[in-house]
């Protein structure tokens, strides 16, 4: 018996033990130290804007190449308030298509649901760009003249609707965002939805509760965590989008108050102008610009991420 | 004035409707986009398309250099990234139970799955290109394989995940060492499943642009060099698309449909692919 397990053998398969277990440990700390090196050398490569600049960066709307001149207000308020549109229209359709594929489709047509969406997620973000350029901009600037005339007037609101009918403007990157994060949020909201007891909805069944009361008292509170985990995640999505923005928005560092005005992104911003960039200050410019929004997508992600881990510890507890 | 009872089945209806509604706006959007792809770019699809160079703007062409880029580049990208990605998720699945490293790691993957894309170029750019000096295919395919990481792990490590316990204590059972138990009992178990990640980080990559716009750029030529500016198709359908010439449009819409029919294939074949190996899902 000791002859068969001999001590070099027995030795040999526990040194690549060992060895296997650090080559993986060795990847697994390799995904960790790629995150770092993001961060690291973006942050390394604007440290001319940060030292020219400081917080003034921030607040500055001024973007002038000639002069050297470079704030970052116009992009970042651009992309705030893309991705602000995005959602304001993006959760309602969402949850209206999660409710419905959940609890009203027909057993059969679940699945194919399902996939059409998730198909939707999978096209690429330049198709939805080229697609809003030449097919969604020329016919919604059909429609921009008539929210100018009915809302352009309306209190707090009506100066964002003021504007020349162009197609292209920040409403329409929106609006084109709003398409690309639905199936986002709607298969995430689809998942955090089926994870609900089928005894919980059948008890409030049983006391006779429409289905609408069910997932309004019901499915909503049980899953709200996961709810707005998927929101963020959407969130995350549409504040780091570069195609789909690109090409719909116009592309001016302008601040203007109207939405149907064009304007600029961070992302857009840095996939139009990296490459023509002249002078180390310009591209560092960019650069800062690009870790801006890495930092911002990093907290609403992590946040969003937080989310879904204490949802999925919760539903651990009650099952 | 309604009944309480009349009232209820009213706001149910009413908001039943209106998710129905949602529902057919989803849908609406997939197949205006899906038609008008098909509509714009099915009768520009031609053998030329296949054979011949991006042309100058005003004269015939295909998208032959731009096909051919970006398949080297997504295979290369492909071959880089699994491996990393595998033995990744390997480590968060079979030995990820205890330390701080597997759900620092889980969690910063996560925040990689979806960061934005645009940023990984310029990260491969100051890494890379700079102290290069030039644009390259290599740094499109480094930019390209850090977006397949991601995917990878997080399809290893689940997929891991679904093995049973007790196929891993019968291999420890017979003597086996924990690196063979791995490599020959669970790796092989879910190879299925982590095929299917392959396929969806393929398809992902295969539309990305924003990554490869700082990275491998463009080249209007063929080129075979993976040192050299490589064309591919996703900034060749950028650079024509924002451009004023029509026929460059033209090919534009026609690599489009391209695209997304290779993606939406990649997709529906990773599903057919995994419906296979759990009926149950």
């Amino acid at each position: 018996m000791s002859k068969f397990f001999s001590d070099t053998r027995l030795k040999r398969q526990h040194l690549l033990d060992l060895a296997f277990l650090n080559i993986t440990r060795f990847f697994a700390f390799l995904v960790f130290a790629i995150l770092a090196g993001i961060v690291i050398t973006l942050l390394i490569g604007s440290l001319p804007a940060i030292k020219t600049f400081g917080l003034k960066f921030l607040v500055s709307s001024e973007w002038n190449p000639v002069t050297d001149q470079f704030g970052a207000l116009v992009p970042i308020a651009g992309t705030l308030a893309t991705s602000f549109i995005a959602l304001l229209i993006g959760i309602p359709v969402s949850f209206g298509i999660a409710l419905f594929i959940t609890e009203m489709s027909p057993r059969w047509l679940k699945r194919p649901l399902g996939i059409a969406v998730e198909l939707l997620a999978g096209i690429p973000s330049i198709i939805y760009g080229m697609w809003g350029l030449f097919v969604f901009a020329p016919a919604f600037a059909n429609v921009e003249p008539w929210l100018t005339e009915h809302l352009g007037n309306a209190a707090l609101i009506g100066p964002l609707f003021q504007g020349p009918p162009m197609g292209i403007g920040m409403l329409t990157a929106g609006l084109i965002l709003a398409i690309m994060v639905i199936p986002f949020i709607a298969s995430v909201m689809r998942d955090v939805f089926e994870i609900v007891p089928p005894l919980l909805k059948e008890s409030a069944y049983g006391l006779g509760a429409t289905t609408w009361e069910v997932v309004w008292h019901v499915v909503l509170p049980y899953t709200k965590i996961g709810v707005v985990g998927a929101i963020m995640l959407g969130l995350g999505r549409a504040l780091g989008e570069t195609m789909a923005v690109t090409f719909v928005i116009g592309n001016a560092h302008e601040l203007s108050a109207s939405l149907l005005m064009p304007g600029n992104s961070i992302s857009s911003a840095l996939a139009n102008e990296f490459t023509e960039a002249v002078g180390p200050l310009y591209t560092s410019a960019l650069i800062e610009l690009g870790l801006i929004l890495f930092l911002i997508t990093f907290i609403v992600l992590s946040l969003s991420k937080l989310l879904l881990i204490q949802l999925a510890k919760r539903e651990g507890k009650q099952s | 004035m309604l009944s309480l009872y009349a009232r209820r089945r009213l706001i149910n209806n009413f908001n039943l409707t209106i998710s129905l509604l949602a529902m057919v706006f989803g849908l609406f959007w997939l197949v205006w986009i899906l038609w008008t792809l098909v509509a714009q770019g099915f009768h520009v699809l031609s053998l030329t398309l296949f054979t011949q160079m991006t042309p100058p703007p005003g004269s015939n062409g295909g998208l032959l250099n731009a096909i051919a880029g970006s398949f080297v580049m997504t295979m290369i990208a492909a071959l880089i990234g699994t491996p990393i990605g595998i033995l990744a998720g390997t480590y968060l699945a079979e030995f990820g139970q205890r330390g701080w490293l597997a759900p620092t790691t889980r969690f910063v993957n996560d925040i990689l799955l979806s960061a934005p894309s645009i940023v990984i170029g310029l990260f491969v750019y100051e890494i890379y290109v700079i102290n290069v000096g030039h644009f390259s295919g290599w740094a499109g395919s480094l930019a390209l394989a850090l977006i397949v990481i991601p995917v990878v792990v997080r399809t290893t490590e689940n997929m891991l995940r679904l093995v049973p316990n007790s196929l891993r204590e019968a291999a420890a059972a017979l003597g086996a060492p924990q690196w063979k138990v791995i490599m020959l009992v669970t790796l092989r178990a879910s190879t299925t499943g982590i095929l299917t990640g392959i396929l969806l980080a393929v398809a992902r990559i295969s539309g990305e642009t924003a990554p490869l716009l700082f990275t491998a750029l463009n080249n209007q030529f063929w080129s075979s060099n993976m040192n050299q500016p490589m064309a591919n198709l996703p900034v060749v359908i950028f650079q024509f698309a924002m451009s004023p010439y029509e026929d460059w449009q033209r090919l534009a819409w026609a690599g489009a449909l391209l695209i997304t029919f290779m993606v939406l294939a990649l997709n529906i074949l990773a599903r057919i692919f995994f419906r296979q190996k759990a009926p149950s899902h």
